[in-house]
């Protein structure tokens, strides 16, 4: 099972049945996604027709930073189990793990979202005046941008002072024109107004910063 | 080169006395916004200047993921910082010029909002710099200043079309220039430049300095006998 796809399912099957097993990612990504809506909820008291332009934009603040729940635990049972030492000496392509690592996280994060959706449809009374498909698109993209970034910088954060808050300061800056594409789709669709730039732009931005990270993830994967 | 540099430095210090007098009393008054104006002499050549070296820093941080080699490293530190500091003052002289004109200190206009994620993109590499303990930090920010590169077209474009669909009013927006003005402003540039160009090169030798007693230091306590390592 040395072929690239091989090695890319038992990684992503490895670290699926390891997180069914304690639920320790999803619990705590979950948990905290809720905590922060319900502080949303005391800063804003919306109207139906006011949540709809603020809704976007508060459920991808709560998903990135749920996000980041996720993308912190990426590398951390690896880096306890000196796993990266390991895979380093190995002949398989750093390339497998890090799309291992992606999908991964891309499935924590996406379980994420279509659990605290429903919630936020009941808090904020929320109704999409636009083809509800649109934000499931919207949704995939967006969430593939975080995390295709966030496990890239997982890795590189990983020797440095201050790892936990590393990743965010990296992450945040970087992720900006996906955010925005993100916020104000989200916000498009659900007010019945065109998206299709802000789609394109998100497929661009995945197809571009999907490619970069696959080159210099050996990199980063040897230099660590 | 060692001559070089209080020459050059002599030569910037004239050209940036010649700049200050120019934009402050050489340049002719605006018309309608008055003497406020003039800071748009030290806006604009540090944005340009800015942009010209965090363009260096890419340049540079392909070249070390191409050929390793550490002296592009420095120079992509160098230019990291050097521009972050220059927009900085971008960011500082910009709500400096707008309150007086326009009556606000910042709105969410496309050009301030770009140059603040620019600012942001540059500033978390330096932290990369700083927190990375790694003695393969150089390849780590090298990697991220490509990335970081690379997010640039993105962000100036979403934040355009961001702003074409939710219209603001544009802050020093285009518009010909007077031709008097425009001499002003490309003598700033030039002076700013050079300092730019010194101050780099100031904190290349002094990068290079500290790396080399690193490593000097490191070598003597490889090759110390045992027992004499303090």
């Amino acid at each position: 099972m040395t072929a690239p796809t091989g090695i890319t399912r038992v990684t992503l099957l490895k670290d699926l049945r390891l997180e069914w097993r304690s639920k320790d990612a999803i619990n705590s990504m979950l948990f905290f996604s809720l905590l922060v809506v319900v502080v949303f909820s005391f800063s804003f008291d919306p109207s139906a027709e006011e949540s709809r332009q603020i809704a976007g934009g508060l459920i991808w603040v709560a998903f990135l930073f749920a996000a980041v729940v996720a993308l912190n635990q990426t590398w951390a049972r690896e880096l306890r189990n000196q796993v990266l030492d390991a895979y380093r000496v190995s002949p398989a392509p750093a390339n497998s793990l890090f799309i291992a690592k992606t999908l991964g996280n891309f499935i924590f994060v996406t379980v994420l979202e279509a659990l605290m959706t429903p919630l936020f449809v009941v808090f904020y009374r929320l109704r999409a005046l636009g083809p509800a498909w649109q934000l499931l698109l919207v949704a995939v993209l967006g969430t593939w941008a975080l995390v295709v970034n966030g496990t890239f910088f997982a890795a590189m954060s990983l020797r440095t002072r201050s790892r936990e808050i590393m990743l965010p300061l990296l992450l945040f800056p970087i992720s900006i024109p996906a955010l925005l594409a993100m916020v104000q789709s989200t916000t498009a669709i659900l007010n019945g107004e065109g998206a299709r730039f802000w789609i394109v732009l998100l497929v661009t931005y995945d197809l571009v910063f999907t490619t970069v990270c696959l080159l210099l993830f050996e990199t980063v994967l040897n230099a660590e | 080169m060692r001559k070089a540099f209080p020459i050059l430095g002599v030569l910037t210090a004239i050209l940036l006395s010649y700049a200050l007098y120019m934009a402050l009393v050489g340049a002719p008054t605006e018309r309608t916004m008055g003497d406020v104006q003039r800071i748009f002499y030290y806006h604009v050549p540090s944005a340009w200047t800015a942009f010209i070296l965090f363009f260096i820093n890419f340049g540079a941080s392909v070249l070390y993921l191409i050929k390793r080699n550490p002296a592009a490293d420095i120079v992509a530190l160098v230019s990291a910082e050097v521009g972050v500091v220059f927009c900085t003052v971008v960011l500082v002289t910009g709500p400096i010029w707008a309150r007086p004109v326009w009556g606000i200190w910042w709105t969410w206009d496309m050009r301030l909002t770009s140059t603040l994620v620019l600012w942001l993109i540059y500033v978390s590499y330096l932290f990369l710099r700083r927190f990375s303990s790694s003695g393969q930090t150089p390849l780590l920010a090298a990697a991220l200043a490509v990335l970081g590169a690379l997010c640039v077209p993105f962000v100036y474009f979403s934040i355009w079309f961001f702003r074409t669909q939710h219209p603001q009013p544009v802050m020093g927006g285009g518009g010909s220039i007077d031709p008097r003005m425009l001499h002003v402003l490309l003598i700033n540039w030039l002076a700013f430049s050079c300092f730019a160009f010194l101050v780099c090169w100031s904190r290349y030798r002094l990068e290079k300095l500290q790396r080399d007693v690193d490593h000097a230091h490191a070598l003597e306590s490889l090759l110390a006998p045992r027992g004499s390592v303090r």
